[in-house]
């Protein structure tokens, strides 16, 4: 304590903690606080008005028990992340790929596939209800051209899901960038090395692009898991968490409790829960990593 | 082996375009149902051009969606945001990256933990908090986290920048008298200021499409922004898709075009973070 006290007296010092203040402030106010109070609340029952009763761990053992709701919308998250995240990774690589090639017009291209993801959540759910929309939809229409069976898309139960991990990948262009600033972190006399060894370019690929783009994929993955967690205004704005539950992600589910509902007690508990899910599924990851993740000058980090 | 080359070369731009094409194609169906007849809408097959080209979709369809005033109010709100994001957090990362005093690397990767924290984690008992206070159907709720560093991304991001300064700027600096805050106001800003329009470009995307704060916090139809006006819009027209395409395009020319201007700021400061904001 003392110690802290003699420094502070310094000028800089005192002057870092003052200006750094704003910062702690917004972290105590909007993080640190309502997770302590999120902690508390889903300890009891509570609408929003009057006090909340204490009730204990009641609001987890019904949703593990007696809620059906909830531990569907959990399935329906771990469903879509097992679809969306691949496939967006994947997807994204190959651009990237393209992109990072010897290509003219490099910045332009880069730019229009990254436009996308600019565009907000509640337009692209509104177009690409537009698009898929089983009768009058274009991508029925180009089906049927191709003389392939039609689908009901975001109003089936069965490929809803898929749908919405296909809507997905449009808005990917962050994952995007960061595959090609992977790319273009790898050093070309390495790719020499390997001509000279007299491998193709499919060696390259396989000896050289992959192993070194393993901590772009692993970034990308940590990060797609966290935000498949987060999918909410998709599902809200088209199906409204249906057909039949079939897309009522747990953060809807959540919203649901909170504002439908009125059990903003059980919201809590659902919210600690996703919080922790997330804590154990990005630890989990970096465990998993030293395995397959090639980390150059043999850093871990 | 050069004509090969060429040939590669062909195939490379082939599917590059290809791929563009199929990446784009959303915006010009937006635009071309727009402008179209509600009769060629439902025709099969569908047309690809309208024909007659119409704008009473933008002109009838849009005197329902009131978006010269959900446009005021996102501006309104993005301003504030922009003002308090900018300040802020540049003041923040300063003290976390160029003075040094006890505890700082502490706090800073404890700040750092909230960006892996899914925002509706605390969700609700920010809006019980605000409840409380009375800040439900006003701007604060969406406005006042700005003021208060303008979240850890934007302060991790703006480190970054200020760790590339050399000290000798401080030093001299310091050896002619100034105070911290004229350090930090009259040289570092001015060095960092690719990185102050990346924050402001992110800032102002993340706020004009902001959709489940407003959704939470506002409930009076005159103070909706953009993005829950055409929520609300499409609660009532459902299936009226050129009057749907027309406002969704306008909902989203103003923040393509703020990309397309400042589309560089953008993509450096996801490529120097990995994240969007």
């Amino acid at each position: 304590m003392k110690t802290i006290q003699v420094f502070l007296k310094s000028k800089e010092a005192r002057a870092g903690l003052l200006f750094a203040l704003p910062a702690i402030l917004g972290f105590a106010i909007f993080t640190l606080g309502p997770m302590i109070a999120s902690a508390f609340f889903s300890l009891t029952e509570y609408n929003g008005v009057g006090s909340p009763d204490f009730i204990g761990f009641e609001n987890y053992q019904v949703l593990f028990t007696t809620d059906p709701a909830f531990k569907n919308s959990l399935l329906v998250t771990l469903q879509y992340i097992v679809m969306s995240v691949p496939l967006n990774i994947v997807v994204s690589f190959l651009i990237a790929f393209l992109l990072s090639q010897n290509i003219r017009c490099r910045g332009f291209f880069r730019a229009a596939y990254y436009m996308p993801t600019i565009v907000p959540l509640v337009a692209t759910s509104i177009v690409w209800k537009w698009l898929l929309d089983p009768q009058v939809g274009i991508a029925n229409y180009l089906l049927r051209l191709l003389g392939l069976p039609v689908s009901r898309f975001l109003f089936d139960e069965a490929t809803v899901l898929p749908s919405m991990a296909v809507m997905g990948i449009w808005q990917t262009g962050t994952t995007m960038l960061v595959f090609l600033a992977g790319f273009q972190g790898i050093s070309r006399e390495l790719y020499e090395a390997v001509e000279v060894d007299g491998g193709g370019a499919l060696r390259k690929f396989r000896s050289i692009t992959v192993p070194l783009m393993t901590p772009s994929i692993f970034f990308n993955l940590v990060i797609g898991l966290i935000n498949g967690f987060q999918t909410f205004t998709q599902a809200y704005i088209i199906t409204s968490g249906g057909p039949n539950n079939k897309s009522n992600f747990v953060i809807l589910q959540l919203y649901k409790e909170a504002f439908t509902y009125g059990r903003m007690g059980r919201a809590c508990a659902i919210a600690w829960i996703i919080f922790l899910i997330v804590v154990a599924l990005t630890i989990l990851n970096f465990r998993l990593s030293n395995k397959w993740v090639y980390y150059e000058s043999g850093d871990r980090g | 082996m050069r004509k090969q080359k060429i040939v590669s070369h062909g195939i490379l731009y082939f599917i590059a375009v290809l791929c563009l094409v199929v990446w784009m194609f959303p915006f010009y169906w937006i635009l071309r149902t727009s402008f179209m007849e509600y009769r060629q809408i439902q025709a099969y097959p569908p047309a690809w051009f309208p024909s007659p080209f119409i704008v009473t979709n933008y002109t009838q369809g849009l005197q329902y969606f009131d978006f010269p005033r959900y446009y005021m109010n996102t501006i309104f709100v993005v301003g504030v945001c922009l003002m308090g994001t900018l300040f802020t957090s540049t003041l923040c990362s300063y003290a976390f990256s160029r003075l040094r005093w006890p505890g700082r690397e502490k706090i800073f990767s404890l700040i750092l933990t909230s960006m892996m924290l899914p925002t509706a984690v605390t969700l609700i008992p920010t809006f019980i908090g605000w409840t409380a206070v009375g800040g439900v159907n006003t701007y604060l709720p969406l406005t006042v986290p700005s003021w208060l560093g303008g979240g850890a991304f934007f302060i991790f991001l703006l480190r970054q920048f200020y760790l590339t300064i050399p000290r000798e700027y401080d030093e001299a600096a310091l050896v002619d008298g100034a105070g911290y805050f004229t350090i930090y106001w009259k040289i570092m800003l001015p060095m960092i200021k690719p990185a102050l329009i990346s924050v402001g470009m992110f800032c102002f995307v993340n706020n004009w499409n902001d959709f489940m704060n407003p959704l939470v916090y506002l409930s009076d139809d005159s103070k909706f922004t953009i993005s829950l006006g055409l929520r609300s819009f499409m609660g009532m027209y459902n299936t009226e898709w050129g009057y749907m395409m027309a406002a969704t395009a306008t909902a989203v020319i103003p923040v393509l075009t703020v990309f397309l201007i400042g589309q560089k700021y953008i993509v450096e400061g996801v490529v120097m973070t990995g994240l969007k904001g």
